[in-house]
């Protein structure tokens, strides 16, 4: 059996449920963004197994995109999260509540 | 027309002179005074040579620039110079000038001299205006701003609590009428499509827009229309049943009493009475009339059982103005200006002679504290005698021929009339003898009256002016010039000096022969009453009707318990209305609401990223289910 379209969108949706799972649980910054990493990776996941199905590259040229975004998104997250980290000698989210009323 | 800019000019310079006295001299007392008194004085010789070049009839009477276009509505700002107007500038500016003089004087020691002058000016400003207006809203304005100057001036001694009162009480009960005005107006504008005098006068004779209407509607909105602006006139002139503010304006200093009563804001009304008299149905005219002639005879009665020096002038005034609101009602708006001509002489001649007396005295007002001031200010008193006269009507001096003028008028049009005027002009001379004689004949009855004496030259020189015109001011020619201008055809009027002193006694000798005759009752009765006695012998004789007259018919009382008890009434219900639903529930329900809302609203905000991450997708979710669920 050849996996089918929906096969990928599956794993796909789990994928991205896990990821939102570990957002919205999680206290810890970085594992919160490796959550956010994981979300996105489903969702190229998605994208790419659209453009396989359809015949069509767009889908294709779109995820190298995401991938470039992504990469940029994760040395400036990190470096901000090593800056925090430096400041308040925590990540933990419930410890940065600094703005809040 | 020659010299066209010159009206414009008189116009203007008080208000200059106001204008500069507030901003730039008030600390130089001599130097405001003088600019105040320069510019009505030149007002005066302005207006005497625009006179001697263009003569009472200039070829254009009308001057005017548009001055705001609103739609169909077209207000100009001119001036209309005919011979009405330029008679009464002559005497606003003469008479006015007069006072102005005498303030120097009298206001000498008060340590709000600049400001004093100032309102004096703007006051001049705003009756000049008043007198010159060529259209209803012009003179609206200038009439709002006599009301304002005369409420500066009434207050002008404001830390007296009655001065501030009294003032108070004019401007208000002034306003009343003024409503009606401008109503009246608002109706006339509708009516006829313009606020210019001569456009109303020609769709009045035209009777344009008249013909498609029931002639008995059409008539009677007129005679209600002419009726709401009288209401103006009942303010300003002081008639019946708003007359109360008049007697209390005596609160302000003595100058300004003589320019209210003489030359200025009282004489409003009437001079816009004649100037619109064309707008008068008859049925309107009657009302006027007998408004007028009960204010007379009212105000007379009540002058009888004052003691105050200035509330028996206030309250001739008073009286006076209904003789003159009751000309123009029986249609002799001629005799009426006339009158307020000659009165304004003579009346501003009384009120300056009072304060000169009350200067001298050291501002006592209560006649019966004088007494003996014949020997002591002889200049005062003599010129006091003339205004007497005068004012009762005693041939020939001037108030007799104006007086007979409205007499014979009355006569020939309500013989009711004539016999009430008749019965005024008798009180009118008791009233004014039993003042003579209780102030300045007989024994001297305190010691400030002893040592009273004549007050300084620049104080009776306007006295001496003011009683020569009080004399001669009967044949000058007023008469037959204000005849000519509301009857260019008919108007017989002698103008020969030897002529105009015989004309009332050849032209009605009944109203002239019963015009002296209660001229001499009223002082035979005052003579027998009052001559040598130490106490008003009025209360003993007759009783209650004494007490009626010195509280002036209780009218101040009677007000205060309907019209003052009414609107408190009112005002508690409007407040608690303003202080609970609108302030209360309107505004502080709206905020508390919104403040309440949004504190439960923070709730949900708890700062905690994740829970909005969570709501987010929460949210998509639905969104999700909602588009692609069913």
């Amino acid at each position: 059996m050849t996996p089918a379209l929906h096969h990928y969108l599956i794993v796909s949706a789990l994928l991205f449920s896990l990821g939102l799972l570990g957002v919205v649980t999680r206290r810890s910054l970085l594992i919160i963004y490796m959550s956010l990493e994981l979300m996105l990776n489903a969702a190229n996941l998605a994208l790419v197994a659209f453009s396989r199905f359809n015949n069509h590259l767009d889908g294709q040229v779109m995820v190298f995109f995401i991938i470039t975004v992504a990469a940029a998104e994760v040395a400036v997250g990190l470096a901000l999260i090593v800056a925090i980290f430096r400041r308040r000698q925590t990540t933990h989210v419930e410890d940065l509540a600094t703005l809040k009323l | 027309m020659k010299l066209a800019f010159l009206p414009w000019l008189i116009l203007f310079l008080p208000l200059l002179a106001a204008a500069w006295i507030m901003l730039f001299t008030r600390a130089n007392r001599c130097r405001s005074a003088a600019l105040s008194i320069s510019a009505v004085v030149l007002g005066f010789v302005g207006t005497l040579t625009f006179v001697g070049a263009n003569g009472f009839h200039p070829v254009q009477p009308e001057v005017s620039v548009t001055w705001l276009a609103v739609g169909g509505l077209d207000i100009a700002f001119g001036l209309r110079l005919d011979a009405l107007s330029l008679l009464m500038m002559l005497v606003v500016t003469g008479v006015g000038g007069a006072i102005h003089i005498y303030s120097w004087g009298y206001m000498e020691e008060d340590r709000c001299f600049s400001r004093y002058f100032a309102s004096l000016s703007l006051f001049t400003f705003s009756m000049l205006g008043v007198v010159l207006a060529n259209n209803f809203l012009q003179m609206f304005i200038f009439w709002e701003l006599v009301g304002v100057s005369s409420y500066l001036l009434i207050g002008f001694w404001y830390e007296r609590a009655s001065a501030a009162d009294a003032a108070k009480k004019a401007f208000l009960t002034n306003r009343v009428g003024d409503f009606g005005f401008l109503l009246g107006i608002l109706t006339f504008w509708g009516l006829a499509g313009s606020l210019n005098f001569e456009a109303i006068k020609e769709w009045m004779d035209n009777g344009i827009g008249f013909g498609s209407t029931d002639p008995i509607i059409v008539q009677s909105g007129l005679t209600l229309a002419g009726l709401l602006v009288f209401c103006g006139a009942m303010g300003k002139s002081a008639q019946f049943p708003l007359h109360v503010w008049l007697p209390d304006a005596m609160e302000g200093p003595t100058p300004v009493s003589a320019l209210i009563h003489a030359a200025t804001m009282v004489a409003a009304g009437v001079y816009m009475l004649s100037r619109t008299f064309f707008i008068y149905t008859p049925d309107a005219l009657s009302v006027i009339a007998w408004v007028g002639g009960f204010t007379a005879l009212l105000a007379a009665v009540v002058a009888v059982q004052q003691n105050d020096i200035k509330r028996i002038l206030a309250y001739s005034t008073l009286s006076q103005l209904g003789y003159m609101v009751m000309a123009v009602g029986v249609y002799a708006p001629s005799a009426g200006m006339f009158h307020l001509v000659t009165h304004a002489f003579f009346k501003a001649l009384l009120f300056l002679g009072a304060g000169s007396v009350i200067h001298a005295l050291h501002h006592e007002q209560d006649i019966w504290r004088m007494g003996g001031l014949r020997r002591r200010m002889p200049v005062t008193f003599w010129t006091f005698m003339v205004g007497t006269l005068a004012l009762a009507g005693v041939w020939p001096f001037s108030g007799f021929f104006s007086k007979d003028s409205i007499l014979a008028t009355a006569q020939h049009h309500s013989p009711a009339l004539f016999v009430l005027g008749a019965a005024v002009a008798a009180l009118t001379t008791f009233y004014m003898f039993r003042l003579v004689f209780v102030a300045f004949l007989g024994p001297e009855r305190t010691s400030e009256a002893s040592h009273a004496h004549e007050s300084p030259w620049v104080m009776t020189w306007p006295l001496r002016l003011l009683a020569t015109f009080s004399l001669i001011g009967g044949v000058l020619g007023i008469e037959g010039l204000l005849t000519g201008f509301y009857d260019p055809v008919g108007s017989e009027h002698p103008n020969g000096l030897a002529a105009q002193v015989f004309y009332p006694f050849a032209h009605a000798p009944v109203a002239a022969s019963v015009g002296l005759a209660s001229v001499a009752a009223g002082f035979l009765a005052a003579h027998w009453l009052y001559r040598n006695v130490a106490e008003d012998p009025l209360p003993a004789r007759i009783g209650a009707l004494s007490r009626w007259m010195r509280n002036k018919f209780y009218f101040d009382e009677l007000y205060e318990a309907t019209v003052i008890r009414l609107q408190d009434t009112a005002a508690t219900v409007i407040d608690w209305f303003d202080r609970w639903l609108v302030a209360g529930a309107a505004v502080r329900g709206t905020a508390g609401v919104t403040r309440l809302v949004g504190q439960a609203l923070r709730l949900v905000q708890t700062g905690s990223l994740q829970t909005y991450t969570f709501l987010f997708v929460l949210g998509v979710a639905i969104v999700l289910f909602a588009v692609l669920g069913r």
